[in-house]
């Protein structure tokens, strides 16, 4: 076993799946001679060469709409959105075309890709370099939506993904790029299944369900809780966001009969009230209290005050404490 | 603006060139066959979407000669990334009749089952793609396919086409630019039929015409006249023989004039000149090149109602086995959304198939 960060993780199943499959290649800016400005395409360049690691001009959407077009010639391409805040000029080709396409030619045409992308706060980024698009996709049927949350998950999720007949928007927690490392089998062509949330901690008094840079987050808030009040909260990393595992968070709640949901994305039809709205139509008979949803505030995302947007344990612990108090 | 071939003189003659290479006989009629072909389905579609038969019809009605001239210049191997009006391309690869019916009714024949509305055909096996109704994003597919194609090694030409409205775009920019640094093997096909539904090519763009906007993305541009099969066939061939050479890609103008309203649903009478109109009507890629292939006795006074009568014919049974075909599956409603439907897909399919069996079709287009 070795222990790695995220960014190497993904650069170990990049290298991987290049190696495995010659199809696979990765396009976008700065990701050839650079590497990626967060060295997540490390020696890929020097290892797999110009035609299969490709410096692209400056297009977001060009990016995306020719590895469209590589993808239903039968390449596997994995383009690099260099920010997710610079997503949106691809917004049209994820959504009326690689979304739509296997579903509007009836299968005759399918665009196998994974459009790999940074997202989120805490990195001092202001608004353009740190918010969490993720429902604007999820929102959208045919897309698959990924977010691992350490370097054992972004390995094999990703690996998983490249392998996937379906295109996958793959969300890179850039805050906890770099820390903390995870232990990852060495010399092991494991994956990670799309579609299957993880329990992270285990616990029977209540239910958190969190996704990517909020998943220490909300095991730190359980641990406070453990602590100051002898609660044994459950952690639930979705991992998948699209395709949801709904049994994962049904169980978790009918054990526990409490929830409180936490992203960092803005809160006002956030992806955390779809998980609300599944639990109360679902199962409501077993809740004991109302469901507490801790997220980013409406806002763009904020420079100097980021500290005060960002979920942190403290606002997860009080939510705790409402759903375990309420009478 | 750059200068406009044309090979076929609006009298119908070949002027100072040549006759383009690899046009035998049988080629220049079955160009006139096509040509015809296409004329004659876009007025009797036209029709039965007038009586309310079909959903909704673009026609193509005096780019025939843009369409079949580039269409044909390509193989069966290349890869067609077509926009509103190059359903006769399909055909002219091959495509039965019954599925181009199923399609444009939207039933079970349709091999899309009937998910997009009329004139967005597709077909894997004709490597000509389902296109979508947004403008200008098949241009990087286009694009994105030729640069697959030559990672690959194989010898693959792209046909990405576009209208005049599409080159606004910042997909058509994206396109040509990366397109043209990584010469791929592509030809960008522009149909400038002068509308974008009601916006003059005036109004479009300030540049003096499309072909000369290539040189800015290092490539060559040219401009053809849309309305001379024979001309549109030597320019795209040429280009595509470029490409296929590894020299890259191409951006062609076809010179070209739309006759009919931008759809079914389009009243062009609201924003443009008859008279303007009539004129191109007089330039008509029809008769301009009938008139040759008679002076050359390619074609006699009879095969016009021949060709009628049999596309009449086939069109007529495609329509009726169109028309009494069940409509899609229930169950496609939810299949193809992903490789494998997900577990919530199948429950919402159970949803419909057993309480609510969905609500009355009644839907018409435009709202």
């Amino acid at each position: 076993m070795a222990e790695i960060t995220i960014v190497q993780a993904v650069n170990d199943a990049l290298m991987e799946e290049m190696g495995r499959d010659e199809d696979v290649v990765v396009l976008g800016e700065d990701v050839g001679v650079n590497g990626g400005v967060f060295r997540c395409t490390a020696d890929l360049f020097d290892t797999y060469g110009e035609d299969r690691v490709i410096d692209t001009p400056l297009s977001e959407s060009g990016i995306i709409g020719a590895a469209i077009g590589m993808a239903l010639y039968g390449l596997r391409p994995v383009p690099e959105i260099q920010f997710s805040d610079f997503i949106w000029p691809a917004f049209d080709q994820i959504t009326s075309e690689l979304a739509k396409m296997r579903y509007r030619s009836g299968g005759q045409f399918t665009c196998p890709m994974v459009i790999r992308t940074p997202y989120g706060g805490g990195i001092r980024g202001g608004h353009y370099h740190s918010q969490s698009p993720e429902v604007y996709f999820t929102h959208t049927s045919g897309l698959v939506v990924v977010v691992p949350s350490d370097a054992y998950d972004a390995k094999g999720l990703l690996k998983a993904a490249i392998r996937s007949p379906d295109p996958v928007l793959f969300l890179e927690p850039k805050r906890i790029y770099r820390a903390p490392k995870t232990e990852v089998p060495e010399d092991d062509d494991y994956i990670v299944p799309l579609g299957k949330a993880a329990v992270r901690r285990e616990g029977t008094d209540f239910t958190i369900t969190c996704y990517g840079a909020m998943v220490p987050v909300a095991v730190e808030a359980c641990d406070k809780a453990a602590d100051q009040h002898g609660w044994n909260g459950e952690v639930l990393d979705l991992r998948t966001l699209v395709p949801l595992d709904e049994d994962a968070l049904l169980a978790s709640v009918t054990k526990t009969g409490r929830l409180v949901t936490l992203q960092e994305a803005p809160k006002f039809t956030g992806y955390s009230s779809e998980l609300s709205a599944i639990v109360a139509e679902k199962a409501i008979d077993v809740m004991e209290a109302p469901i507490r949803r801790v997220a980013g505030f409406d806002v763009p995302f904020p420079f100097t005050l980021e500290h005060v947007y960002m979920p942190h344990a403290d606002r997860v612990l009080r939510a705790i404490e409402d759903v375990m108090t309420y009478e | 603006m750059v200068d406009v071939l044309q090979i076929l003189s609006p009298a119908g003659e070949v002027e100072a060139n040549e006759l383009p290479e690899g046009l035998g006989d049988e080629l220049l009629v079955k160009l006139y066959r096509q040509m015809v072909t296409v004329r004659t389905i876009d007025t009797r579609m036209l029709n039965l979407q007038r009586q309310g038969r079909i959903g909704f019809y673009g026609t193509c009605k005096g780019q025939e000669a843009a369409t079949v001239g580039s269409g044909a210049a390509v193989e069966m191997r290349d890869w067609v990334f077509p926009a509103l009006r190059e359903g006769g391309v399909l055909l002219l690869r091959g495509y039965s009749l019954e599925q181009y019916m199923g399609h444009l009714v939207g039933c079970s024949l349709d091999p899309a089952h009937g998910r997009q509305m009329p004139c967005h055909f597709g077909s894997g096996e004709h490597n000509f793609l389902t296109l979508s109704s947004v403008i200008g994003t098949q241009i990087l597919h286009a694009m994105g396919a030729a640069w697959a194609a030559k990672i690959k090694g194989d010898d693959t030409v792209t046909l990405g086409y576009m209208g005049d409205g599409a080159t606004s775009s910042t997909d058509f920019h994206a396109a040509l630019t990366i397109g043209a640094v990584h010469k791929v093997p592509c030809v960008f096909f522009c149909q400038n039929n002068q509308w974008a539904i009601s916006v003059p090519f005036s109004k479009q763009t300030a540049s003096d015409g499309i072909a000369v906007k290539a040189s800015a993305y290092g490539m060559p541009g040219i401009a053809v006249d849309g309305n001379d099969v024979l001309a549109v066939y030597k320019a795209t061939r040429e280009a595509v023989e470029r490409a296929r050479r590894g020299e890259g890609p191409t951006l062609i103008e076809a010179i070209t004039y739309r006759i009919e309203g931008h759809s079914s649903s389009d009243d062009a009478t609201r924003y443009r000149d008859s008279a303007e109109v009539e004129s191109w009507k007089q330039r008509d890629p029809i008769e301009r090149y009938r008139a040759y292939l008679k002076r050359r006795g390619l074609i006699g006074d009879e095969v016009d109602g021949e060709i009628h009568s049999s596309v009449k014919q086939r069109v007529d049974a495609a329509i009726k086995a169109a028309e009494a075909a069940p409509p899609p599956a229930l169950e496609t409603l939810f299949t193809d959304v992903y490789a494998v439907t997900t577990e919530s897909l199948k429950a919402q399919y159970r949803d419909v198939a057993t309480e609510d069996g969905g609500g009355t079709n009644e839907g018409a287009f435009p709202l």
